[in-house]
């Protein structure tokens, strides 16, 4: 019988009010800060998040941060900023660029790049996006894609090198959005709060001691079709609940799935549902329009996230005991 | 003399001690152990052994010959190799 998508629906009600409870337990009694600091990216899980910690603590307990920097969306500190305004909560305005630009973030990035395309310089945009899966067994291998002066569309599969420099240099943003959050965090005695939803939380889809960092994590246990159904209870804009997911990261447009997952969320959020439920993927398939075979790789590709990215949430290593703590 | 596979798998599995296991022959890969199953290499590390083949034996790996049935074991690497050289 063929899985329906009713599974992945909430009592957002009870949900909500079960959240805000465990948040105002985690900021008193746990954490014991004063409230809580948000980064308002634009996109739907940190307005959620956002929304939920105003519900949680009242507003004059949340301070918002906006952080674009020059590779951002032009709508970002818009949306953002709507965002703090609907909520009523105060926020900051951190542009990111003077201090990326210090650390030489766009430079090593664009030196990468030209380890595979030479002659990349200004006027040329960039993303790395992943091989589609769906077809066939592949690797999960990034390619660098570039947008000439002229609007020629460029893509190479990127050596060791240039990959790992490209995403060390790009980790910049998310690890120093994460600094100004704990600067933020510590003149208020606020806690920091993390935006990730589930498909992110459960395959590695952060950068460690960036958006990975936090104290509380109030949706890592919500699938991304029900954190957008929260998010409009809350009240979060038409504007950001319509808006398709994005990595805001790279010069170049650049969707959640051809980065990272091997499928758009709704039907990502159904295959993963679905395989924490052991349900098998010929009951997957007709409802997400995918054959057996196409829903099988799926899965394997979750295992095998799951696998690579166990070293992001993995606790320092300690070599010998410390029974005290 | 063509490549043979036996000599390839030795110089893949000394590639593999030494740059994933930092020497300790105990854990290097049996031969037609999957990758992929045990975990010991990861779609990076899976780059790092195609620039190696590329740089040590004189290939070009196109995008479509980046899949499991050529990289996914020691033996798959060997056979893929000599296929590429001619052998």
């Amino acid at each position: 019988m063929a899985i329906s998508w009713d599974v992945l629906e909430l009592d957002l009600a009870a949900e909500a009010d079960r959240i805000c409870a465990a948040i105002r337990h985690a900021v008193s009694h746990e954490l014991k800060r004063r409230g809580l600091i948000v980064a308002l990216s634009g996109g739907i899980d940190s307005s959620c998040v956002a929304g939920l910690s105003a519900r949680a603590l009242g507003p004059k307990h949340v301070h918002g941060l906006h952080m674009p920097e020059r590779d951002s969306s032009d709508e970002t500190l818009g949306l953002s900023t709507s965002i703090s305004d609907t909520f009523g909560f105060e926020s900051t305005v951190e542009i990111l660029t003077p201090i990326l630009e210090g650390l030489r973030c766009y430079e090593r990035r664009d030196e990468a790049i030209r380890m595979v395309f030479p002659e990349f310089g200004p006027g040329w945009k960039s993303k790395i996006v992943l091989p589609g899966l769906l077809d066939g067994d592949a690797y999960n291998v990034y390619s660098v894609v570039v947008q000439t002066p002229t609007g020629e569309i460029l893509k190479k599969r990127l050596p060791p090198k240039a990959y790992l420099q490209i995403v060390a240099a790009t980790n910049f943003k998310q690890r120093t959005r994460k600094m100004l959050e704990y600067y933020h965090a510590d003149r208020l005695h606020f806690a920091v709060t993390g935006t990730p939803n589930r498909l992110e939380y459960d395959q590695g889809f952060f950068v460690k001691n960036g958006d990975g960092a936090a104290d509380v994590k109030p949706i890592a246990h919500l699938y991304k079709s029900q954190v957008y159904a929260l998010a409009k209870y809350l009240g979060v804009p038409a504007a950001i609940c319509e808006r398709s997911p994005t990595t805001d990261t790279y010069s170049l447009a650049q969707g959640q799935d051809e980065f990272y997952f091997s499928l758009p969320y709704k039907p990502m959020d159904l295959c993963l549902w679905a395989k924490n439920h052991q349900v098998p993927p010929i009951e997957v398939a007709p409802t997400v329009g995918l054959t057996t075979a196409q829903v099988e790789r799926v899965f394997k590709d979750i295992d095998v996230k799951r696998m690579t990215t166990r070293y992001l949430h993995h606790e320092p290593v300690l070599c010998g005991e410390v029974l005290e703590l | 003399m063509p490549l043979a596979a036996s000599e390839v798998e030795r110089a893949v599995t000394a590639f593999i001690v030494e740059n994933f296991l930092f020497g300790n022959t105990a854990d290097a890969p049996a031969r037609d152990a999957s990758f992929m199953e045990t975990g010991l290499i990861d779609s990076t590390g899976i780059l790092e052994l195609v620039a190696h083949l590329e740089s040590t034996y004189g290939l070009a790996v196109g995008d479509d010959q980046l899949v499991p049935e050529n990289l996914d074991s020691v033996a798959n690497i060997a056979a893929f190799v000599v296929r590429q050289k001619g052998g």
